[in-house]
């Protein structure tokens, strides 16, 4: 009795303690599913988790290893962001999408020392797209700088290739995240000739009353907004109320989700957005989901959000990193890589219109390659327009292109002063 | 000229913004006059009510994406929608039964205690309530909409113009709830100070033990002022809501109503309105003259700093009572 007791327990510990017959690839997903920034924070961490759900039920995972997504509660904090960074880094994550340009600031030092990836995919620090300074961290498709510039781009197509005279507002978030485009939108006024004049609002951002009876009083021809969370619903609220045309208001992608307009009704109508990604479900790739993860409900949270603007870039961030690995498994020839494989994999990553037609996304993002020294992308965005009788979000231009001219120069600006400050020797000689 | 019109019209703004503090100023007195608790739920308490405000009137399923986790129902509607007055009704209901059961599973088991356990207390209750909330209507950002008028004022806008030659910016919404605001204060004046129940608050705030050793029913007081506070709330989560939509980041607004009791006094109901007002204008010209030199986004800040200049010279708020105690 004793002995087969024994042999139990021995079988038990045996089992406890052998490796997984299957390694994982380990994502983590800094989440925020509570708080004042849960509408944004859920959509965005559905649409990651169902397209890697859909890898791993259709495919078997990328290269045969399956994908276990790793979700962490920031709630929005920087501080519970890094939290969640140290009590994940020991699962062997590939890449970590803090989802916050607070966290990623944290990050870049500490993913960078722990030879992590980060990929703060259309947010976090613009400087980044550096990649002779930043060897760990990526923010292709495209960042912030990118965002002012196709802002101002869409306005001199408006203006016949000229806006000088004019009188641009930015209306931001004060914080990090905010204040980002400013130093883009001031160069690119003395290029363009534009008067830039600039609104922080204090976050969380629900009283602008001050920001709005400013504006009314200066008149702008354009008002660019920087916003997060309810400040965005807030200044299309108070833009409505002193009858600013909304054909004039442009929001990055950050604030143009229906978060944003759906609760200002009928007066949000005509207001416009960057984009980074398409939007709504008119694409092959939903009949897969459908198959694969919707009907046998292994979708994440309700599927309430499937479709919309944020779950569809939660999906394009997704489909970026499991690309990354794909081609890090190509470049090393093993499939249970390392996050320094998957650095080498985001480093050398190259997206095609074919290969998004391939994933059943075809025209949903742009086609781009990252190089070693480039690890921003290309930039490209399209403008929105809110259609508040039909509740949707309408492309209204081609992709436009930034003026990466002038952003290169800023980039190199900002990245040459924080190697200096970081004493980081500048790689991809 | 035209600066002294700007100032008139910043002003004016503050004034109806201070009115929107102030409302929500006037649950965290309600409760605190009444019962001497620091309620730190009050901001979740005007979260909850307008998001059941806005579930009750679009039909929502209470706790449906819990009902579908477990047995993947996906029903998220009833297919109705109720009249704004008698979701408003309801919801007036919800809020009294949530002041019932506050009574009976916290504050009962808490009589006499320390003021600080009771604040911590409230504290629990508020995440309670919050993670409560958005497992009963669910996170997503709301649409309010029970046909309060919204945008500017076309007639203070025509007649300003006709006077001065600038048209002045008010949000018809402001005013409303100016009109509301004044309304309401009316109403809890004559409430506290002439009614029985007004001097039973007050008996109850001095000393709990005292006030039941005269037969006076602590429970009782205590539900019926917190459910004042949650009629407050809802009506604050109306006027809130209705401005950018009802999101999990209305409890922050709780944050606005701090320097207004600071600066009122924690035991008036004519402190949270003055209090309001004064913060409101004082925050938004200080903005208007010291923001272009500053930079800006100083309203946050500013309305602590005039409430701790306040507290120097009077300590006790505007209209605090002012405790002398003798050794």
């Amino acid at each position: 009795m004793k002995c087969a007791r024994l042999t139990v327990f021995a079988a038990l510990f045996a089992a406890l303690t052998a490796p997984a017959a299957m390694a994982e690839l380990v994502l983590p997903w800094l989440s925020y599913r509570t708080g004042p920034y849960s509408p944004g924070g859920i959509p965005t961490g559905d649409g990651f988790a169902d397209y890697l759900t859909l890898i791993n039920e259709r495919d078997g995972g990328v290269g045969g290893e399956l994908i276990r997504v790793v979700q962490c509660e920031t709630g929005y904090n920087t501080a519970r962001g890094v939290e969640c960074y140290e009590q994940t880094k020991g699962e062997n994550p590939l890449v970590y999408q803090p989802l916050s340009t607070g966290i990623t600031y944290q990050l870049i030092p500490k993913a960078t020392a722990d030879k992590i990836p980060v990929h703060s995919m259309g947010y976090g620090r613009t400087a980044a797209a550096d990649g002779t300074v930043f060897e760990y961290v990526f923010n292709y498709p495209a960042n912030y700088w990118d965002g002012a510039s196709i802002a101002v781009n869409h306005m001199l197509d408006l203006n016949d290739g000229s806006i000088e005279g004019k009188k641009i507002a930015l209306v931001y978030h004060n914080s990090a995240y905010g204040k980002e485009p400013i130093r883009t939108l001031e160069e690119l006024s003395k290029k363009h000739g534009y008067s830039l004049s600039l609104y922080p609002v204090d976050a969380p951002g629900q009283e602008q009353k001050s920001q709005w009876l400013d504006i009314r009083r200066e008149q702008p021809d354009y008002v660019l907004l920087w916003g997060w969370g309810v400040m965005n619903a807030t200044a299309i609220t108070e833009a409505a109320n002193i009858r600013f045309p909304m054909e004039n208001f442009i929001g990055i992608w950050w604030s143009g989700s229906e978060n944003d307009v759906l609760p200002v009704g009928e007066r949000a109508h005509g207001y416009k957005a960057l984009s980074l990604n398409g939007n709504g479900t008119d694409y092959p790739l939903y009949d897969d989901l459908k198959e694969y993860v919707y009907d046998p409900e292994k979708f994440s949270g309700d599927g309430s959000s499937i479709g919309t603007v944020l779950y569809n870039r939660g999906m394009y961030g997704a489909l970026l990193t499991a690309e990354a690995i794909r081609k890090a498994q190509e470049i090393h020839g093993v499939s249970n890589i390392t996050s320094v494989m998957m650095r080498d994999g985001m480093e050398n990553l190259v997206i095609t219109e074919e290969t998004m037609a391939g994933l059943g996304l075809p025209n949903f993002g742009p086609a781009f390659e990252v190089t070693c020294e480039n690890h921003g992308g290309p930039g490209i965005g399209w403008v929105s327009q809110w259609d508040a009788h039909a509740k949707e979000w309408n492309f209204i231009t081609d992709r436009i292109l930034p003026d990466k001219e002038v952003i290169n120069a800023l980039v190199a600006e900002a990245s040459a002063q924080y190697a200096e400050e970081q004493g980081i020797a500048r790689r991809c000689q | 000229m035209q600066q002294l019109l700007y100032a008139a019209e910043v002003s004016l703004n503050g004034l109806t913004t201070g009115v929107l503090y102030s409302l929500v100023a006037l649950g965290y007195v309600l409760i605190f006059k009444s019962s001497g608790v620091f309620n730190y739920s009050q901001g979740v308490m005007v979260l909850f009510a307008a998001l059941t405000l806005v579930g009750l009137q679009r039909g929502q399923v209470p706790f449906a994406h819990l009902w579908t986790a477990m047995f993947g129902t996906h029903t998220y509607f009833f297919g109705w929608t109720l009249a704004p007055a008698i979701a408003v009704i309801l919801t007036l209901g919800i809020m009294v039964l949530l002041a019932i059961l506050v009574e009976r599973l916290i504050l009962k088991h808490l009589v006499n205690q320390h003021p600080i356990i009771l604040f911590m207390a409230t504290i629990g209750l508020a995440y309670f309530i919050e993670g409560f909330g958005d497992l009963l209507w669910g996170s997503e950002v709301k649409k309010l909409d029970i046909g309060l008028p919204v945008g500017i004022s076309e007639t203070v806008e025509a007649w300003t113009a006709e006077w001065f030659g600038y048209g002045f910016f008010i949000d018809r919404l402001d005013l409303f709830a100016g009109l509301v605001a004044a309304v309401l204060v009316g109403l809890l004046t004559l409430l506290l100070r002439y009614s029985q129940l007004g001097r039973t608050l007050r008996a109850v705030a001095d000393d709990h033990q005292a006030a039941l050793s005269v037969g006076i029913s602590l429970r009782l007081v205590w539900v019926f002022v917190w459910s004042a506070a949650g009629f407050v709330a809802l009506v604050a989560g109306i006027m809130w809501g209705a401005k950018s939509g009802v999101q999990f980041s209305l409890s922050l607004i709780a944050l606005k109503a701090l320097p207004v009791l600071m600066l009122g006094g924690f035991t008036s109901i004519r402190g949270a309105i003055v209090g309001g007002l004064i913060i409101g204008v004082g925050e938004k010209l200080f903005d208007f003259l010291a923001g272009p030199i500053i930079g800006g986004a100083t309203e946050n800040w500013f309305a602590y700093v005039l409430a701790l200049a306040f507290l120097m010279f009077r300590p006790q708020g505007l209209f605090g009572e002012k405790i002398i105690e003798r050794v």
